[in-house]
């Protein structure tokens, strides 16, 4: 499972950074996304891969499930998934305002 | 203190909830209720300030959740100052905005205030998952800030910083991430005592991830090779906006000054002091090439942006040293850096509506409708970012020379600070002529006057460098306290986690010996 994860997290964050270097508004937004995947991913691998632990504490559980990345993750979804929809609507605007997607509103019209 | 402690974070939320119900009700009912919770949040930090300043640390967890298991927020001197200078600045920045700013769009003091709690948040909090959170918080304010009013050029500038601090963050989660995965805490003070114990194999991914925290804070801070979105976004951004980010950076250095003083500070063992090879070349070379910058600046307000990557060069520079001395100069020159670049944003706003469309280009253009005011505005903003006596400018200074005096690397710190100050006292003399001396008949002169209120905030910000150099006895003893406080990490982890959580290295060679 590890080995699975790891090329998962490795695949995103490859392909984030690939989309993320083409200098056009909504492929950057696409590597971001990708990029905020992994990371997510990541955070939630960083409290242990276990299977069948306990989430609550009980008398007969011989290992635990750490609960604290799962609330990280759910923090860092919420706020990705906001700045994903602030950035969409950005890059919209800069669209209409400089006339070009380019991510310096100076590529070919 | 109690519950006060949680007023810096909250009463801004309430504030831009309230306006958010009250927007309806007209400008008036806006500013008035913006100006209000400001003076009010102004007399809780210089409550705060007053109580911080016996040295002991206040901690307010929330829900009672006890550190290292819950969240929880930490007072201390370092603190209680700069959410106090981050309420300072703020005040004047919206009343400068009452001239007519706020107005050009939708729910700017909304936004204003929930800058506020995120600023207060990081500032305040003892998590490095909470800091996290409150960065996000200011950013997202900021896009909003930045991007208020619209136009091509906000848009652009506004791109380009949203994407750069996305990627940040994902950088900073990925460091809390390994952070966690190795110590298993994300309490500052806990985390300080468990980098002391960790073992060989996780010193070493630790010391990744750490590095990791000095590039997100960098990017905060604008630090080289990370400043180049500054002064695009700083220009870009509408006055009141631009002096209130003069503290954005100064939340970058902020939290470099507690994570690597803390957490990775003189007892964190074999990570001890793991920022010392970075810092300094890192502040002095940024400071460097920011001096260029001033000086070639072809634009007023991106001349000012320039200052703002210098004033950040000299504090990181100075933490680098890492001594009392010099980490005392770095803050009070911190506090004096903040309010004068505000103040110069505010300035070169007031003195490029009176050019027309020149705006604040440093090239000939009518001159200002009313030049000796603003001329000896200017003249007295400059003498006091420039560092010339007698005003703050001068005596943090001295303070930053004296502190690196007798150190090896005297001659490095000595030579590019004085250079760089010579350099911006060229290039400020030189926007001063361009813009009162050398002006063209030709053009049509405007006949607008400065707003009283936008007179008011800049006159009062810069009058804050001639109080901070009157008072320059009890604020440098005041910046020595809370320097001697920040360079022993056992200060604050005993502060928080109580008096038996850890031992210095002394402590424990002494038990050693013992048979």
């Amino acid at each position: 499972m590890e080995a699975l994860i790891a090329l998962a997290i490795g695949v995103l964050v490859a392909c984030g950074i690939y989309m993320m270097l083409r200098a056009r508004t909504m492929d950057v937004v696409i590597g971001l996304t990708l990029l905020s995947y992994a990371v997510n991913l990541f955070l939630f691998a960083s409290g242990r891969l276990t299977n069948n632990a306990a989430a609550l504490i009980s008398p007969d559980a011989a290992a635990y499930a750490d609960p604290l990345p799962q609330a990280l993750v759910l923090t860092a979804i919420v706020i990705g998934f906001g700045m994903t929809a602030f950035l969409v609507v950005l890059a919209i605007r800069a669209f209409g305002d400089l006339g070009n997607d380019h991510v310096d509103g100076e590529g070919r019209k | 203190m109690g519950h006060w402690m949680s007023v810096p974070v909250l009463l801004p939320l309430l504030t831009a909830i309230i306006l958010l119900l009250v927007a309806r009700m007209g400008p008036g009912v806006e500013r008035g209720l913006s100006l209000l919770s400001m003076l009010a949040l102004l007399v809780v930090s210089a409550v705060l300030l007053q109580s911080s300043m016996d040295g002991e640390y206040q901690v307010y967890a929330f829900g009672n959740w006890v550190a290292p298991f819950g969240i929880v927020l930490v007072l201390d001197r370092l603190s209680a100052l700069m959410v106090l200078l981050t309420t300072v600045l703020a005040l004047f920045a919206v009343i400068y905005a009452f001239n007519g700013i706020d107005q050009k769009g939708r729910h700017f003091h909304v936004l204003f205030h929930m800058q506020l709690m995120g600023l207060n948040g990081a500032f305040l909090t003892g998590d490095l998952f909470n800091l996290f959170v409150c960065f996000e918080i200011l950013l997202i304010a900021s896009y909003g800030l930045l991007l208020h009013g619209g136009g091509p050029l906000r848009s652009r500038a506004g791109l380009h910083y949203v994407i750069l601090n996305l990627a940040g963050s994902a950088l900073f989660l990925i460091a809390v991430g390994v952070i966690y995965g190795m110590l298993g805490t994300l309490n500052m003070a806990d985390l300080a005592v468990k980098t002391a114990m960790a073992t060989p194999e996780q010193q070493r991914l630790v010391h990744i991830s750490a590095l990791l925290l000095m590039v997100v804070f960098g990017l905060k801070a604008a630090l080289l090779p990370l400043y180049f979105w500054l002064p695009g976004a700083y220009a870009a951004a509408s006055a009141p906006v631009a002096a209130l980010f003069a503290i954005m950076t100064k939340v970058g250095v902020y939290s470099i000054m507690r994570v690597f003083l803390l957490v990775f500070g003189v007892e964190a063992g074999a990570l001890a002091n793991l920022a010392e090879p970075w810092l300094l070349p890192l502040g002095l070379i940024t400071l460097a090439l920011g001096a260029f910058g001033v000086l070639a600046a072809r634009c007023l307000r991106n001349q000012v942006a320039y200052l703002v990557v210098v004033s950040v060069g000299t504090l990181i520079a100075a933490v680098g040293l890492m001594t009392v001395e010099s980490v005392s100069a770095a803050l009070y020159y911190l506090v004096h850096s903040t309010l004068i670049t505000g103040a110069l944003f505010l300035l070169a706003d007031a003195i490029a509506e009176q050019r027309g469309a020149v705006g604040s280009e440093l090239r000939p253009a009518a001159l200002v409708s009313q030049p000796v005011l603003l001329a000896s505005l200017f003249f007295i903003a400059a003498i006091a970012v420039v560092g010339l006596p007698p005003l703050s400018g001068f005596i943090g200074k001295l303070l930053l020379l004296t502190s690196a005096s007798g150190t090896e690397v005297m001659v490095w710190f000595w030579a590019v600070l004085l250079v760089a100050s010579f350099l911006a006292l060229i290039a400020m003399s030189r926007s001063g002529s361009a813009i009162f001396f050398k002006t063209d008949a030709a053009a049509v002169a405007s006949h607008t006057h400065m707003h009283p209120v936008a007179l008011f905030a800049i006159l009062a910000l810069t009058a804050s460098s001639l109080v901070l150099a009157l008072y320059a006895d009890s604020l440098t003893s005041f910046a020595n306290d809370t320097a001697a406080q920040l360079i022993d990490p056992l200060n604050y982890i005993h502060g928080v986690l109580g008096p038996d959580a850890m031992l210095s290295t002394t402590d424990m060679a002494m038990m050693e010996a013992r048979p």
